[in-house]
Parts: structure tokens; C-alpha cells; sequence
């Protein structure tokens, strides 16, 4: 279902139903996180993405009124670039996939609860400590860039 | 019951409960809208509905088969599916959140003890939460697909009152799960029911998720996506039928559940006030039972106030909405969360 949607998202003519493909997806990342044990995971990701930001993205495409699809005409050579870029992502994808060991992987998983909201609370304020605070200084970088971009104008 | 390694009579169960609550929360809603009205009629010194049946009881009714009855109109120029997936969405995303709710202390029936919750997972309130950030999509969608520019500036409005006024509520929300330190709603309970209910220590950040729960219910004084005077009619406004009909009756369970969530989190769902019933005498069944009425008594009163609140404040202008949510509300949620935490913090130690 995630993969029908995602392939639902780039084919869909119509913006607005592409976004509402792409909320499907998310829905089903979410039962596999559920599938996962990971229910922590599963709500976040469906409050933030599919609550908020997929909310935000419908607004502005619903407010530019895209129902006519007057798409510009492309040049040949970029949509070239974008082929070669777009395989280079799969090239990369692909070869950090290759060597992960799936074994040891779906055993951690197996025993049971890492997704869960203790384990998850634990691990990010023991071990990821740094990693989780450098990004959340990342978010306020950003925030705070937002708020002088739009300042800027009044 | 064991087959195939699944057990059935725990499937069974499970289905008549959830049966029994989106029953329940359906009849409730209706006769809220009988209640609404009488309200209106009382606090405007009217009578209020009252010729079908007696004291005008059987008016739900009336009003239910009056919206079945009635042409369905599909704009031709709109997205058909859409228009039709709107209120849908609206009317799921409201009978959702009732899953994880815990409506009374266990049943005790065929020697086996029934748990009156649909589901205890372990991240129950957040999943609350994460259902009603949903909600806006039922609105967002019906305004969208009427292809109506008052119903699509309703429903924009809609969408960014709730996104803005679920950031207070969650941050309100911090604070109690601090108290309680867990997410699931049956801890939560107990927690009240072992110390005081959670109204005595948080009483900020129930003012807070009040106003939020009204802003997210769209119910006045926030009422902005449906006001008539700017927008006609708001984002249903291309609706007839009974797609009106499930926008309207899915507003009221939101109210309803809205009712239980606020009185399960901070007036000790359904522990019964000033009595320590663990000490009576009396069947186990008994008390889930009357529990659960206590529970009901407080999700009732809550409605109450949401409709005592509708006929008495107007309307907010949608920049002094704005203003509330983002100036007042975030701010004192954030300080109600870091002197909350500060006082857990202190009394562990």
C-alpha cells in the first residue's frame, strides 16, 4: 500500500490528489511501524506529518488553484539531469542497504520493545544525547530563519 | 474459545464494546442536538423544540429523517469522490478517538473480567492527539472539493485554527502526563484516583485545553469557519442532505468526546467524587456500571458548558483568534509545562 501510493503521488496529474496519496503513505509507513512495535513512532509520525506539515502543503497548493495544468515547457536537458540525479539517489540508497545485516536487525526487533515509548526516551537522553540536541538546535536555526525571512518585507 | 490460536471470544468482546460505544456516542450526539437546542431556547427565555413527542423528545429523530429525505446534491463541477470522502473523514476521525478511552472499572461477566476499553496501548493519549490532528483533513477536504471559493476560505480557516490550537492543547497535555508519568489513559485514571484528580494541581492547563477543545471543535466563540454573516454558510455550505447532516453530527461527537477526554484527564474519569469506592460492598458490576454513569454525568456537564458558552460569547474576529492562540495560549502553556516539570521534579527528590 505504501508503495501503490508513493507511485500514486508522482502520477497523480492533479496536485491536490497528489498530497492526498502522499497522506495515504504516510498512513501506511505508520502500520509498519505499528507492525514494528513501534507505536511511539507510528502516532508522531502521523500528528506531525500527516497532521501538520501534509495540512500545511494542502493549503498552499489548494490557495494557487493548480486545477488547470499549464505545466511550462520542460527542457529536454533538465529533465535529463533529473533522470541521472535521481539514479545516482537509488545508486546510494542501494549500496548503504546492501551490507546492512538484516539478520541481526529483525532480531533486535523481535525482542520486542525498542519502539516503545520508555526504551525510545531512554536511549535518546543516554546514548543519542548529542545527535538529538544538535538537531534540535537545527529546528531553532530554522525557526528562527523563518521568522527573519518573513519579517523582512514589513 | 480457542481457534486457529486466536481466541474469538476476546475478538467477540471487543466488538460489541466498540458496537456499543460508537452506539453510544451516535445516540449521545443526536440527543445533543435536542439538548443544544433546548439550551438555546432557555438561556433566550423560548420553549424550544416541542411537538414531536412528548417535551419534544422524539425531535432528533424528525430532524434525522427530515436530512435522509432530502435532495443530495453533488456540485457538477466538483471532485465527486472527494465531495463524498469529506464528511466521511469527518464523521471517522470523530468516532476514532473514542478507542482508547477507559469508560469504567472492569465488568466481571462469564468468569472472565471485560476491561470497559476498547484498546490499553501504551500510547494512548497520543493517539487521541494524533486522531484529531486528522480531523482538520474532513474539513479541508469537503471545502476544497465544493469548488467554492466561501467554502474553500472556511475551510482554510478551519484547518489553520485547529493546527494552531493543537499546539497549546499538546503542550497542556505535557504537564498532566508529567503528573501521571505515563501515556495510558488507564494509568492516568488510576493516578487520580489514588491522589487528588489532576484539576487540583493543573488548573492552568485545563483552562487551556478547554479553550483548545472548544477551538477544536469549531464551537463559538471559535466558530470562524462557519461564521454565516461572512462566509455564508462555511465550508458544508455546498452540502444537503445527509453529508450535511454527518458534518453537523460529527461537531457534536467531538463535543461529546471532548467531554469524556477532559473529564478523563482531569476529573478522574470515572472515579466517583469524595467516596473511596474500592471500600463498598457491592458487586463488581454495580459499580463499573455506576462508573460509568459518573463518567457519562461529567462528559454531560462539559457539553453543557460548551452550549452555555455558544449562547452567551460572540463570535472572535479571526486575527484577535490568532493573537489568542499563538500570544496567550503557547506561552502559558509553555510556562504552566516548565513549572510543572520543575515541581515534579523538586517533590521526587
Amino acid at each position: 500500500m505504501a508503495l501503490f501510493g508513493a507511485m500514486m503521488v508522482i502520477t497523480s496529474k492533479n496536485p491536490v490528489y497528489s498530497v492526498l496519496w502522499l497522506i495515504l503513505t504516510f498512513f501506511a509507513i505508520s502500520g509498519h511501524y505499528i507492525l514494528l512495535n513501534a507505536q511511539f513512532l507510528a502516532v508522531v509520525n502521523i500528528i506531525v506529518y500527516a497532521g501538520a506539515i501534509m495540512v500545511l502543503f494542502l493549503f498552499v497548493i489548494m490557495l494557487m488553484n493548480l486545477n488547470q495544468t499549464i505545466e511550462p515547457k520542460k527542457n529536454r536537458w533538465l529533465k535529463f539531469a533529473g533522470a541521472i540525479s535521481g539514479g545516482c539517489l537509488l545508486l546510494v540508497l542501494v549500496a548503504a542497504l546492501r551490507n546492512t545485516e538484516i539478520k541481526s536487525q529483525t532480531a533486535m526487533v523481535n525482542t520486542g520493545d525498542i519502539g516503545l515509548i520508555k526504551n525510545l526516551g531512554k536511549e535518546l537522553f543516554s546514548t543519542y544525547v548529542v545527535p538529538f540536541e544538535i538537531s534540535s538546535i537545527l529546528f531553532l536555526s530554522a525557526m528562527v530563519g523563518a521568522v527573519v525571512i518573513g519579517k523582512k518585507d514589513s | 474459545m480457542y481457534l486457529l490460536a486466536i481466541d474469538w471470544f476476546f475478538i467477540l468482546e471487543k466488538f460489541l464494546l466498540i458496537g456499543l460505544i460508537v452506539t453510544l456516542s451516535m445516540v449521545v450526539a443526536m440527543y445533543a442536538t435536542y439538548g443544544e437546542r433546548k439550551v438555546a431556547a432557555w438561556l433566550q427565555d423560548r420553549i424550544g423544540p416541542n411537538r414531536a413527542g412528548p417535551f419534544g423528545i422524539l425531535q432528533p429523530l424528525a430532524d434525522g429523517g427530515k436530512l435522509f429525505f432530502k435532495e443530495e446534491i453533488i456540485p457538477l463541477i466538483s471532485s465527486k469522490f472527494l465531495f463524498i470522502l469529506g464528511p466521511c473523514l469527518a464523521m471517522i476521525t470523530a468516532l476514532l478517538t473514542s478507542a482508547v478511552i477507559p469508560w469504567s472499572t472492569p465488568l466481571h461477566l462469564f468468569d472472565k473480567d471485560i476491561p470497559l476499553q476498547v484498546a490499553d496501548i501504551n500510547i494512548g493519549i497520543l493517539y487521541i492527539f494524533g486522531v484529531v490532528s486528522l480531523g482538520v483533513y474532513g474539513i479541508m477536504i469537503g471545502g476544497w472539493a465544493s469548488n467554492n471559493k466561501f467554502s474553500l476560505l472556511a475551510a482554510v480557516r478551519g484547518a489553520s485554527q485547529m493546527v494552531s490550537y493543537e499546539l497549546p492543547m499538546g503542550l497542556a497535555l505535557i504537564a498532566v502526563l508529567m503528573l501521571a508519568g505515563d501515556l495510558r489513559m488507564s494509568v492516568i485514571v488510576n493516578n487520580q484516583i489514588e491522589h487528588y484528580w489532576h484539576i487540583v494541581y493543573q488548573p492552568i492547563g485545563f483552562i487551556i485545553f478547554f479553550v483548545c477543545a472548544l477551538a477544536e471543535c469549531n464551537r463559538t466563540p471559535f466558530d470562524l469557519p462557519e461564521a454565516e454573516n461572512e462566509l455564508n454558510f462555511g465550508y458544508h455550505q455546498e452540502y444537503s442532505s445527509m453529508k450535511l447532516g454527518f458534518y453537523l453530527f460529527a461537531e457534536y461527537i467531538n463535543m461529546f468526546i471532548s467531554g469524556v477526554v477532559m473529564s478523563t484527564l482531569y476529573f478522574g474519569g470515572y472515579d466517583i467524587p469524595f467516596v473511596n469506592e474500592a471500600n463498598w460492598d457491592i458487586n463488581q458490576n454495580l459499580l463499573a456500571i455506576i462508573g460509568f454513569a459518573v463518567l457519562l454525568a461529567k462528559a454531560f456537564f462539559f457539553v453543557f458548558v460548551f452550549m452555555w458558552i455558544r449562547w452567551t460569547i460572540p463570535r472572535f474576529r479571526y486575527d484577535q483568534l490568532m493573537k489568542l492562540g499563538w500570544r496567550t495560549l503557547i506561552p502559558l502553556a509553555l510556562l504552566n509545562m516548565v513549572l510543572t516539570a520543575a515541581i515534579v521534579l523538586w517533590f521526587k527528590k
